[in-house]
C-alpha cells in the first residue's frame, strides 16, 4: 500500500474540512489557545495582525519561527502562516516548519511584483486571496487549494470583501451559464487559465474551498459573508483588537454556524464591547491598498 | 421508504456527505439544532475540527441529545467523528460521546504535510478503496467486540461495533459511495 502526499485532493480536502469555520489571525500562544476555546477551525500565526501592520509601515514579512513554533504547540487545531507574494524561500521555510497551510498573502509586503509561487511544487497547501475569478483562476493554476477574498485587510470594514464575494460568485455563475465557444473570449477577458474556467462549468462551483477575509469585524458581518456564499471565515485583526477578545471569538464563531438564525445572532451581538475601530475606504491612499498587491 | 439520515452540520465537510448519502438512496438532513434530530433513522458526524465540534455541541445541548440519540440509533462518523465516537482519545482528560470501545490517537500520522491518500482493503464494503487521510487520527487498540474492518500499515483505521460505524479518513473526499451505502444498510436494518 503506498501512500501519496501533497495530491490535490488531499491538499484541497484539508480546507473542505475547515469549511462552515472560522480561522483567527493571533500572534502568541495564549491568543491560540483563546482562538481554540472560542471554536477557531485554525490559527493563522503572525508577528502583527493587519492593522498594526498598517501602523507600524515598512516592509512586512514572514513571521519569526519561533511565534510559529510556540503556537504550534500550544493547539492541536490546524496552524497556518504567511509567506510573502512570490517569496518561495519564505514558503519552503514554513514547509519545513510543518506548518498546516500557508497563506501566500498580500497583507505582507510583495517579495515578487511579477510572479507569484509555484504552488505546485510544494507538498504543503497554500491559499491565496482574490479579487475576481480572474485572479482567482490564476491562482488555482499555480496551485492554490483554498481561496480566500481579498477585502481589505486590517481596516475592520467589510465593503470590500463583500464587492469581492459578489463579483467572484456572480461571474462564477456567468461562467457556468455561458456556451463552451463564449468561454474563451471570457477566459481572454478575465486573463484565466481557459481549463480552469472549463472545470468551473462543467462542476457549476470553484473546484476550491473559497473563503471571506478582509474587514470580517462583528458576527453580523461574519454571517453577511456566510449568506453571500462564502464557505467560511478568516477574522484578522477583528478579534484581538476588540474590547473583549474572548467573547467577540466566540460569538463570531457561533454567527458562522448559524448565519441565518437571526434571533441567535441578536443575542449573539448583545454586550460585545466595541469591536475594532474600523477605517472608511475613502480615508485610504491608492498606495495603502493592500488588495492591489500581486493581482 | 427511504430511511432519513442527519449529518451533524456544525462545521466541516457537510455537502460532501449530504451528496454521497443521498446518491446511497438516502434522505437527507441537517442538524444544527436539538430539534433537528426528530423523525431521523441515523446520524453522520463528519469530517472537520473535532475541539470546535465538541463546543458548538455543549453550548445549545445538542451533546446530550446527541449522546441519547445514539442509545438507539445508528451513528456513522468520520475522521474528527471518530474522535467524537471513541472512549480513550490520547492526550485528552475525557472522551466525548464515548460510543465505540477503541483507542484513538489524533493527527496520528503527523501534520497536514504527512496527509496522504492510499488505497485500502475494507471488510464487507469494498477491496479497492482510496481512503483519503487528512492530519487523521488512527485506533491504537480496539475491543474484542469491535469489528476492524480495515488496517493501514498496521494501523486500525475503519471499525464497526454493532450500530456504530467509523473510520479515520474521509469516504466523503471520494466519488466511491460504497462505505456510504454501508451505512445505508445498517440504517434500514435498525430502523
Amino acid at each position: 500500500m503506498v501512500a501519496l502526499k501533497g495530491t490535490d485532493r488531499v491538499k484541497r480536502g484539508m480546507a473542505e474540512m475547515q469549511k462552515g469555520g472560522v480561522i483567527m489571525d493571533v500572534v502568541n500562544a495564549e491568543q491560540a489557545k483563546i482562538a481554540e476555546e472560542a471554536g477557531a477551525t485554525a490559527v493563522m500565526a503572525l508577528e502583527r495582525v493587519p492593522s498594526d501592520i498598517r501602523k507600524a509601515g515598512g516592509v512586512a514579512r514572514m513571521a519569526d519561527p519561533t511565534i510559529v513554533e510556540q503556537v504550534q504547540n500550544a493547539v492541536s487545531i490546524p496552524v497556518m502562516a504567511k509567506a510573502r507574494i512570490g517569496h518561495i524561500v519564505e514558503a519552503r521555510v514554513l514547509e519545513a516548519m510543518k506548518v498546516d497551510y500557508i497563506d501566500e498573502s498580500e497583507v505582507l509586503t510583495p517579495a515578487d511584483d511579477v510572479f507569484h509561487i509555484d504552488k505546485k511544487a510544494y507538498t504543503v497547501p497554500f491559499v491565496c486571496g482574490c479579487r475576481d475569478l480572474g485572479e482567482a483562476a490564476r491562482r488555482i493554476g499555480e496551485g492554490a487549494a483554498m481561496l480566500r477574498t481579498k477585502g481589505e485587510p486590517g481596516t475592520g470594514n467589510i465593503v470590500e470583501a463583500v464587492r469581492h464575494i459578489r463579483l467572484v460568485n456572480s461571474q462564477v455563475r456567468k461562467v457556468v451559464a455561458m456556451s463552451s465557444d463564449e468561454l474563451m473570449v471570457f477566459a481572454k477577458e478575465l486573463g484565466a487559465p481557459y481549463e480552469i474556467l472549463l472545470q468551473i462549468k462543467e462542476a457549476g462551483r470553484l473546484p476550491v474551498v473559497n473563503f471571506a477575509a478582509g474587514g470580517v469585524a462583528t458576527p453580523a458581518d461574519a454571517a453577511l459573508m456566510m449568506e453571500l456564499g462564502a464557505d467560511g471565515v478568516f477574522v484578522g485583526s477583528g478579534i484581538f483588537k476588540s474590547e473583549n477578545p474572548s467573547k467577540f471569538a466566540r460569538s463570531i464563531v457561533e454567527a458562522t454556524t448559524y448565519y441565518q438564525d437571526y434571533e441567535r445572532i441578536v443575542e449573539l451581538s448583545k454586550g460585545l464591547g466595541a469591536p475594532m475601530k474600523g477605517i472608511d475606504m475613502s480615508h485610504l491612499e491608492p498606495s495603502e491598498r493592500m488588495q492591489d498587491r500581486g493581482i | 421508504m427511504s430511511v432519513k439520515i442527519g449529518v451533524l452540520a456544525l462545521q466541516g465537510a457537510v455537502s460532501e456527505h449530504v451528496h454521497a448519502l443521498e446518491c446511497s438512496g438516502a434522505q437527507v438532513s441537517l442538524v444544527k439544532d436539538v430539534d433537528d434530530l426528530e423523525g431521523l433513522h441515523g446520524l453522520v458526524l463528519p469530517g472537520g475540527e473535532s475541539t470546535m465540534m465538541r463546543r458548538m455541541m455543549d453550548r445549545y445541548g445538542l451533546f446530550e441529545a446527541v449522546r441519547q440519540f445514539s442509545e438507539r440509533k445508528p451513528v456513522f462518523g468520520t475522521c474528527a467523528g471518530l474522535i467524537l465516537m471513541a472512549k480513550k482519545i490520547e492526550g485528552r482528560k475525557g472522551p466525548h460521546l464515548a460510543l465505540l470501545d477503541i483507542d484513538v490517537k489524533r493527527n496520528a500520522f503527523g501534520r497536514q504535510v504527512d496527509s496522504f491518500e492510499a488505497v485500502l482493503s475494507i471488510k464487507g464494503v469494498s477491496e479497492n478503496y482510496t481512503g483519503v487521510f487528512i492530519r487523521a487520527p488512527y485506533i491504537k487498540s480496539a475491543a474484542e467486540n469491535v469489528d476492524v474492518l480495515a488496517t493501514f500499515e498496521e494501523h486500525i483505521v475503519a471499525c464497526r461495533q454493532g450500530r456504530f460505524l467509523a473510520c479515520a479518513f474521509h469516504p466523503e473526499l471520494t466519488d466511491n459511495p460504497a462505505l456510504h451505502r454501508y451505512f445505508v444498510q445498517m440504517v434500514n436494518e435498525y430502523s
